[in-house]
């Protein structure tokens, strides 16, 4: 009854106790995560060739030469995780409303035969698009006689099967977000704004909508972040003319063994990904994420 | 340390209690939620503590059960310092607000859990034994989930109480009950305490489960006690305008003090003279609210004769509720001061009219007084 | 599949009009009928918005039932080519149906003992990842300590970086001190990116705890150590218990951080990369189908005992 201010709970022990907690998995987050990216960072500022050897230099123009050399797989990158994201929200909204609001006790069954799938390997998954978007499947034959597709076109090789193939590998991260919001949203609500003269689109928009909104934002989150660092789809399903920045960093560091470029590129994909995630979870208003 | 302390129901005394939350006395952000208590709980009684949220009740039931450390003072059982012992060296059980029942475990090992944990004999005998007092045999293998409320209720006490403690703490254990199940589980409570005979310490702000189940109530307000008596004491005799307001309610004059004439005090309020015995005069002041009960106030018309000796009030009708036993009117005095009166429902009088010119008398005998410390109207903005 | 929400909206709205309608039928039916004799006879719409409504609700289910092919499209491919009985390098093409790769799975050199390293691999990592996540979620549940904030930034950054730039930082690490990649620098990686899930999810459900239960066991006589043991980690560990399987399913199935440091290890992801490029043999599809089977095996059990325990 009586307001009790926060206070240590009994199980607190002594005051080392978190330390001696947070230690060892803050030691391996700050060794195999802040050290590389500080590697990185110097990595990128480095010049020389594989031949001749790396040294540091404060070369800022890494930056520069990397951005202008690719700016068409950056943006690329940005713009097929960006609709990929969009595709993903509009496709898995409904599943997941239909799972929390009309699934009723099957919800647990329901929710598990959505995420099953994605237990098969996200390679394999993708090499199935390639199968199925084959030139001679009858996705292709399909889309061909409904028009969608002149005669002799292609879905395989693509920004259509990288942008497809991108909105199916991450649809867990949407779905599984989005089901956690709806799940908790107390259905009355919904019967509220119908009493107060709300019809259905009106009361999903001003009541549904915004309720759920940390699952949208989570499961956008979710799934831009990785889509945006993909290249496996591209490599799968594309050509090099779809090719995102994941690609060229892929080839960069591990191919070409062009160090400096390819750690300027992840730096730049790394802030640019931290600034729009920034931006829109300010917009958003819910920064309580973790 | 449990060994020594163990036996039956013991004599809780609480002194110079003290806990403030949020850093140091001069912090701009501490809380003192409980302010330099001291009160003694005989041993066997069942003792309620009473007032609105956030006077300090519960917090003052933790410290006792060693869930948070006070400030400063000391918590004695029969003599023994208990006030820095961990909660689980301490002969004292608690049922919990929401009852506190363990998910993961059945019904069965909730109840045994302390026993189990004090590697005691006959376990399974004990717990069948304490579910039977409850009125839950059969019920031992079924998981907290699928019980209801009351039966929720009956399994937090009987976990507390098989543990045989010197002293049970009660905190709001009814508040989730709807209201006839309340009632019941009121009676309950005290067959069982009668039966364990162990010192109850019961938390709640219903002043009426107070009242029915506890020999003695300490009326708590801003983290002190406002007053520690016997329900009839509260009621009938008041210390404080809060108390006079907080329980039941109460009609209070303002008054000055302008003699005495034997056992009984002179009193003028606004013109008027009345009287009340001497003993119930709270201070030395000669400001203070005379106060009484509406019940105890006699209604009739104007120029109806007096009983000889009865403090006698005009006033006028201004509103009137039926509500079956009883009527309540809300009169106007002279100096427009709004009081309450109930008018028994004997079948003689009818309703009297809005606008209706009465006269109340009552009895001196029922007259209290407190003192004026702040308006009434502040203590019933608090409630 | 996008003009979908479209006619949706549309019907909807129609059916709020209808809605509006019908509500003014039944509620002032005599003064309407007097006041606007344009108004069309009271059952009709009534009728129809009821045919409207049905079939507005059922757009959901239908919509759902769209999805779930999509969902489920990949993998009834993967299955049917797992029978395929191809000949050439490349198992893109149906050419009959055959029995030999679910019987011989190990057949392509390198597959089984690519699936032996990752999952020994996703073992450790969870081991790894679930213990050192799950220390880190109880201090920032239960104490206070300073430095939250930069904890709490630290657990984050890891989630909102892509993958590709923890696999190429970590690369860079390696290079620099001259560490070679193999085996042990994967489960760095991997307990590296497996912790910060673990933080979350163990984290949400030690919040979704009621204190009062441990309360409870303490003034039960249960001391510090009783209480964790019998009260705080059985509650916990169905957080525990999702965090590890988190945990391993990412580490099984990640390519990314893996092949930028392998070395010379082949994981299974790894050997499918190589594999995409070389010729796909259907005994690939053979371990995807089986993942997805044994997954969803799993899955149903658990669901099986929770009803059963509930």
């Amino acid at each position: 009854m009586s307001p009790v201010p926060p206070r240590r709970g009994l199980l607190s022990g002594t005051a080392w106790m978190p330390y001696a907690l947070l230690l060892p998995g803050l030691l391996w987050l700050g060794l195999f995560f802040v050290t590389p990216i500080l590697t990185l960072l110097s990595t990128s500022l480095q010049e020389g060739s594989i031949s001749t050897g790396y040294r540091f230099t404060w070369r800022f123009a890494n930056y520069t030469n990397a951005f202008s050399d690719y700016q068409a797989q950056f943006g690329r990158s940005i713009l097929y995780a960006g609709l990929a994201t969009l595709l993903a929200l509009v496709i898995c909204y409904p599943l997941a409303y239909f799972i929390a609001f009309r699934a009723g006790r099957y919800k647990n069954l329901m929710l598990l035969i959505v995420v099953a799938p994605f237990f098969t390997s996200f390679l394999i998954r993708t090499l199935s698009w390639k199968i199925i978007l084959a030139d001679s499947g009858w996705v292709v034959g399909m889309f061909q006689t409904l028009g969608l597709l002149p005669p002799g076109g292609r879905l395989l090789a693509t920004s259509f099967a990288v942008v497809a193939g991108i909105t199916y590998n991450f649809l867990p991260f949407m779905t599984l977000p989005l089901y956690t919001s709806l799940e908790r949203l107390d259905a009355s609500l919904i019967e509220a704004a119908g009493d107060l003269y709300a019809g259905p689109v009106t009361a999903f928009f001003k009541v549904t909508f915004p309720l759920s909104m940390p699952g949208v934002v989570a499961g956008t989150l979710l799934t831009f972040i990785p889509a945006a660092g993909d290249y496996i789809n591209v490599r799968f399903l594309g050509t090099p003319s779809q090719s995102m920045l994941g690609n060229v960093i892929d080839s960069r560091f591990l191919a070409v063994l062009d160090y400096p470029t390819a750690a300027a590129l992840s730096i730049t994909l790394m802030f640019t990904i931290l600034v729009l995630v920034g931006l829109y979870v300010r917009r958003a208003g819910t920064e309580d994420l973790v | 340390m449990k060994g020594n302390l163990a036996g039956p129901a013991a004599e809780l005394r609480i002194t110079n209690l003290v806990k403030r939350f949020g850093g140091s006395a001069m912090a701009a952000n501490a809380f003192v939620a409980v302010d330099n208590i001291s009160l003694t709980v005989p041993a066997g009684s069942f003792f309620a503590m009473l007032g609105p949220s956030g006077c300090g009740k519960t917090t003052t039931l933790r410290m006792v059960a060693g869930l948070e450390q006070p400030t400063s003072g000391e918590i004695l059982l029969n003599g023994n310092d208990i006030t820095h012992l961990k909660p689980y060296n301490r002969p004292v059980n608690t049922v919990f607000q929401s009852y506190a029942l363990f998910p993961h475990l059945t019904v069965f090992e909730n109840v045994a859990f302390g026993l189990r944990r004090k590697n005691e004999q006959n376990i399974s005998k004990r717990v069948d034994a304490m579910l039977e007092l409850v009125q839950l045999d059969g019920y031992g293998a079924r998981r907290p989930a699928q019980l209801s409320g009351g039966q929720q209720q009956r399994v937090a006490l009987a976990r507390a109480l098989i543990n045989a403690p010197q002293v049970l703490l009660l905190d709001e254990p009814l508040g989730a009950l709807d209201l006839k199940l309340r009632r019941q589980m009121q009676l309950e409570l005290k067959r069982i305490q009668s039966e364990v005979s162990t010192t109850f310490v019961h938390v709640t702000h219903d002043q009426e489960e107070a009242m029915t189940m506890a020999d003695t109530i300490a009326v708590m307000r801003h983290g002190r006690v406002e007053q520690l008596a016997s329900p009839i004491d509260l009621y009938e005799r008041p210390a404080t305008a809060f108390v006079a307001n907080f329980l039941g309610k109460s009609n209070l004059l303002e008054g000055r003090v302008t003699g005495t004439a034997g056992a009984m005090l002179l009193v003028e309020t606004h013109g008027v003279a009345l009287r009340l015995p001497a003993a119930n005069r709270p201070a030395a002041a000669a400001e203070l609210y005379v106060g009484v009960r509406p019940e105890k106030l006699h209604m009739t018309g104007t120029g109806a004769p007096v009983p000889a000796g009865h403090n006698a009030l005009e006033a006028t009708v201004t509103d009137s509720s039926f509500m079956g036993v009883s009527t309540q009117y809300v009169v106007r005095t002279a100096w427009q001061q709004e009081l309450t009166v109930f008018a028994q429902n004997m079948g003689v009088d009818g309703m009297r009219a809005r606008g209706t010119a009465v006269q109340l008398h009552w009895d001196p005998q029922h007259t209290f007084a407190v003192p004026r410390t702040g308006s009434p109207l502040e203590t019933e903005a608090e409630l | 599949m996008c003009a979908e929400p479209a006619r949706r909206i549309w019907f909807e709205r129609a059916t709020q009009q209808r809605a509006r309608g019908c509500l003014m039928t039944q509620a002032t039916a005599p003064l309407a009928a007097a006041a606007a004799p344009q108004l069309p006879a009271s059952n009709t719409p009534s009728l129809l918005f009821r045919v409207w409504r049905a079939i507005t609700r059922n757009l959901v289910v239908f919509y759902a039932f769209l999805a779930l092919f999509y969902i489920y499209l990949p993998v009834i491919v993967v299955f049917i080519f797992s029978f395929n009985d191809n000949s050439g390098r490349y198992n893109f093409t149906w050419q009959g149906f055959t029995l030999k790769s679910w019987l011989n799975p190990c057949g392509v050199s390198g597959l089984c003992p690519a699936l032996v390293n990752s999952l020994q691999i996703a073992a450790l990592s969870t081991l790894g990842a679930t213990f050192l996540g799950t220390m880190i979620a109880f201090a920032i549940v239960r104490h206070r300590f300073s430095g939250r904030t930069a904890t709490n930034v630290l657990i984050f950054m890891p989630m909102a970086t892509p993958e590709i730039v923890m696999a190429s930082s970590l690369l860079a690490l390696f290079l620099n001190l001259g560490i070679p990649t193999g085996f042990g620098t994967i489960l760095i990686g991997h307990i590296l990116f497996n912790i910060s899930y673990v933080v979350v999810t163990v984290k949400a459900r030690l919040q979704g705890m009621n204190s009062a239960l441990e309360e409870a066991a303490m003034d039960l006589y249960a001391n510090e150590w009783h209480t964790f043991h019998k009260v705080t980690l059985p509650l916990v560990t169905p957080g525990i218990i999702s965090a590890a399987l988190l945990a391993f399913a990412l580490s099984f199935d990640d390519l990314i951080v893996t092949n930028f440091n392998s070395g010379n290890t082949v994981t299974l992801p790894m050997f499918v990369w190589g594999a995409a490029q070389r010729g796909v043999p259907p005994q690939i599809n053979v371990m995807g189908a089986a993942m997805f089977l044994v997954a969803l095996g799993l899955a149903l059990a658990s669901l099986g005992m929770q009803r059963r325990s509930a």
